[in-house]
């Protein structure tokens, strides 16, 4: 491998990010020459408007958990729970605004806090317990869902705080306020990850969770931390949906979402046996879904067969990852002669 | 042997238990619960989630998981609708399709499994995406089914005493884990898939077909969802590529709540059905109160999976703990 070859893998985080960039450019290409509206700016009171502008606002909510999902599945588990965790923050959130006069100031930190508890759940029966992530987190996943119809009483809670309102739908900088709060999520996760020792350790006890704890590294607190980290990006990404809506559907909110974050994770280049992981890719998978469904939609093809393209681009992304898949592919190629 | 069996048989015992207080306490709460007729309705509204969790049971054994059946289910009833009500055929080859196609659909995702290493979560997790999307590609709204044969299979009724019968889905039901006991327990296949899932490296080198076992069971977890559709259709008349979302977690749970340890290995078919009877006498004892909301069940689900998980938890670190000393 030459310097210069090295470097641009040194770019796309070793090689890790090349694939979904490649895929995220090839699907905008596609767009470029089949539907060219699809670039298309327009600025209105101030605000950025068009598809690209769309995704980002749609894609927030995928993107924020894919954040809590990487760390979580680069510890080595995996959390279900951030569906049914969203439709609680939606739920607390609205249930706080209509029903008190407490200041968004304070609910949005109280609902946050909720979240982070039962992410801190979820660690500890993992670590406590020593139970299996993906049960561990369907406990939380079956029960958080009913938790929030329970304090909604099954009911669709509608509220027209201004502020609340804001979260979802409000501008920042030109650009939806969405994109603010994922980009600062993202860089203070960056900032904890890359440099603090928490990365380090993170991906050591992903890595080898025994060998790590006899180097001394706290596996059980990473684990724990992360869990509820993953819990406070759900509460994010709950308020955001309800806010989008003006409402709270404890039933519908963040339904089957815990599955798209997992995939964002998969396809940016974090593999499921933990350890190694890559924010940045996971952000890069998130936007890959958000402009795989837009790209559909804008052709007519129905909300409802939108599934079958992201199914074969998830089975392909593992059969990269696999290195009997390379191996098998390896054999198929003639055999470059050696001088 | 003895200490093998026990450790067996205490979860069972648990399951057992829980499923005798809940439907006593019930039955003590509503009048008219305990009832030969509330019985046969348990077991023909959960004819759909046994029969998946049966199969269920099956991968969870060999130490797998698959989330795809739930969306193959749907599939599966908006298949067969749509042939039998769109292109006038008979019921019988349209099920036959069906059956094939699903047990077709979890062959592809038991040799992906198998031959790639591949997490069987993502690739479930795909087929999951997959089956419900070409659910909707078959038919994007809910079919109805008219049709003599239809009527016919309806009219089956076996008579259990009183006024109470059992009907055609729920006999298919008892037909599907009387035959999932049997290949448990008495059929080289059943062996294998403990085996496999007890210690896949050790089965391996004690020559087993660790290879075909593990597609095996995808793909009759595949028929098994196919079959499930098929009993579905009878029992709402109708094939809806909406059907069944968030089954296969429903599933799971019955076979957690049975004692089937998720590590593989250990459990039974015999559980499954106690968890699946659980999960009913729940649903009918919401029903029957009338107060309590629906988002009960989920929470009494997931308390009961603690609890069950937990229980596990004890009786395997006794068991090692007592091996080691």
């Amino acid at each position: 491998m030459s310097d210069s070859e090295k470097k641009i893998r040194g770019w796309f985080g070793g090689g890790r990010l090349l694939w979904p960039v490649l895929s995220l450019a090839a699907l905008l290409l596609f767009n470029l020459i089949f539907a060219p509206s699809f670039f298309h700016f327009e600025i209105k009171d101030g605000h950025l408007y068009g598809t690209l502008v769309d995704i980002l606002n749609q894609g927030s909510k995928v993107m924020l958990l894919s954040l809590g999902m990487t760390l979580v599945i680069a510890s080595g588990g995996v959390d279900l729970s951030v569906g049914s965790l969203m439709a609680v923050a939606a739920a607390t959130g609205a249930l706080l605004v209509t029903k008190t006069s407490l200041p968004f100031g304070i609910v949005v930190p109280a609902c946050l806090a909720l979240c982070g508890l039962f992410g801190a759940f979820n660690g500890l029966m993992v670590t406590a317990l020593r139970i299996q992530p993906i049960i561990a987190t369907l406990i939380l996943m079956v029960t958080g869902r009913g938790i929030a119809m329970l304090l909604t009483g099954g009911q669709v809670i509608t509220f027209e705080r201004a502020s609340y309102v804001y979260v979802g739908n409000g501008h920042l900088f030109g650009l939806p306020f969405t994109t603010t709060i994922v980009l600062v999520t993202l860089v203070a996760t960056l900032w904890i990850t890359r440099r603090t020792a928490v990365g380090l350790f993170l991906e050591a006890t992903g890595d080898n969770e025994t060998a790590s704890r006899f180097c001394g590294v706290p596996t059980a607190r990473i684990k724990v931390l992360v869990y509820a980290f993953s819990g406070v990006c759900a509460g994010i990404a709950g308020l955001i949906a309800s806010s989008n809506i003006k409402a709270a559907d404890a039933n519908r909110v963040g339904e089957m979402m815990e599955l798209d974050a997992i995939f964002a994770v998969v396809v940016g280049g974090t593999a499921l046996t933990g350890g190694r992981f890559t924010l940045v890719g996971s952000m890069i998978g998130a936007l890959l879904i958000q402009t795989l469904t837009t790209t559909m939609y804008n052709l007519g093809m129905p909300p409802a067969i939108a599934p079958v393209p992201k199914a074969i681009v998830i089975v392909a992304a593992c059969l990269l990852q696999s290195a009997k898949f390379r191996d098998a592919l390896r054999g198929l190629l003639p055999r470059r002669a050696t001088t | 042997m003895n200490r093998f069996a026990r450790r067996i048989n205490i979860p069972l015992l648990a399951t057992a238990v829980v499923l005798v207080v809940l439907f006593g306490t019930a039955s003590v709460l509503y009048d008219g619960f305990f009832s030969l007729r509330v019985i046969a309705n348990l077991f023909a509204d959960n004819a759909v989630l046994g029969i998946a969790s049966v199969g269920m049971t099956f991968v969870i054994l060999s130490g797998g998981i698959d989330l795809s059946i739930g969306s193959a289910i749907a599939f599966t009833t908006v298949l067969v609708a749509t042939l039998i009500t769109g292109h006038h055929w008979h019921p019988v080859p349209a099920m036959l399709v069906a059956l094939a196609a699903g047990t077709l659909f979890g062959l592809g995702q038991g040799f992906l499994i198998q031959r790639f290493e591949l997490p069987a979560f993502l690739v479930t997790l795909g087929g999951m995406f997959f089956a419900r999307g070409m659910a909707f590609v078959v038919n994007a709204e809910s079919v109805g089914i008219n049709n003599p044969f239809y009527d016919a299979v309806l009219n089956v009724r076996l008579p259990i005493g009183g006024r109470a019968a059992l009907p055609a889905t729920a006999l298919i039901f008892l037909a599907a884990f009387v035959v999932a006991v049997f290949v448990a327990h008495f059929t080289t296949y059943g062996r294998n898939t403990f085996a496999l899932g007890g210690n896949p490296d050790s089965a391996r080198l004690m020559g087993l077909p660790v290879g075909r076992t593990q597609i095996a069971v995808y793909a009759v977890n595949g028929f098994c969802s196919a079959l499930a559709g098929i009993v579905a259709t009878f029992y709402t008349g109708s094939g809806n590529p909406a059907m069944g979302s968030g089954l296969e977690l429903d599933a799971i749970a019955a076979v957690v709540i049975g004692g089937t340890l998720l590590t593989g290995g250990v459990g039974s078919v015999e559980g499954t059905l106690l968890g699946v009877l659980i999960f009913g006498t729940i649903q009918s004892a919401l029903v029957f109160d009338g107060r309590l909301n629906s988002w009960w069940l989920r929470i009494a689900i997931g308390l009961l999976l603690l609890l069950f998980i937990l229980l596990q938890k004890a009786i395997t670190s006794r068991a090692t703990a007592r091996s080691t000393t």
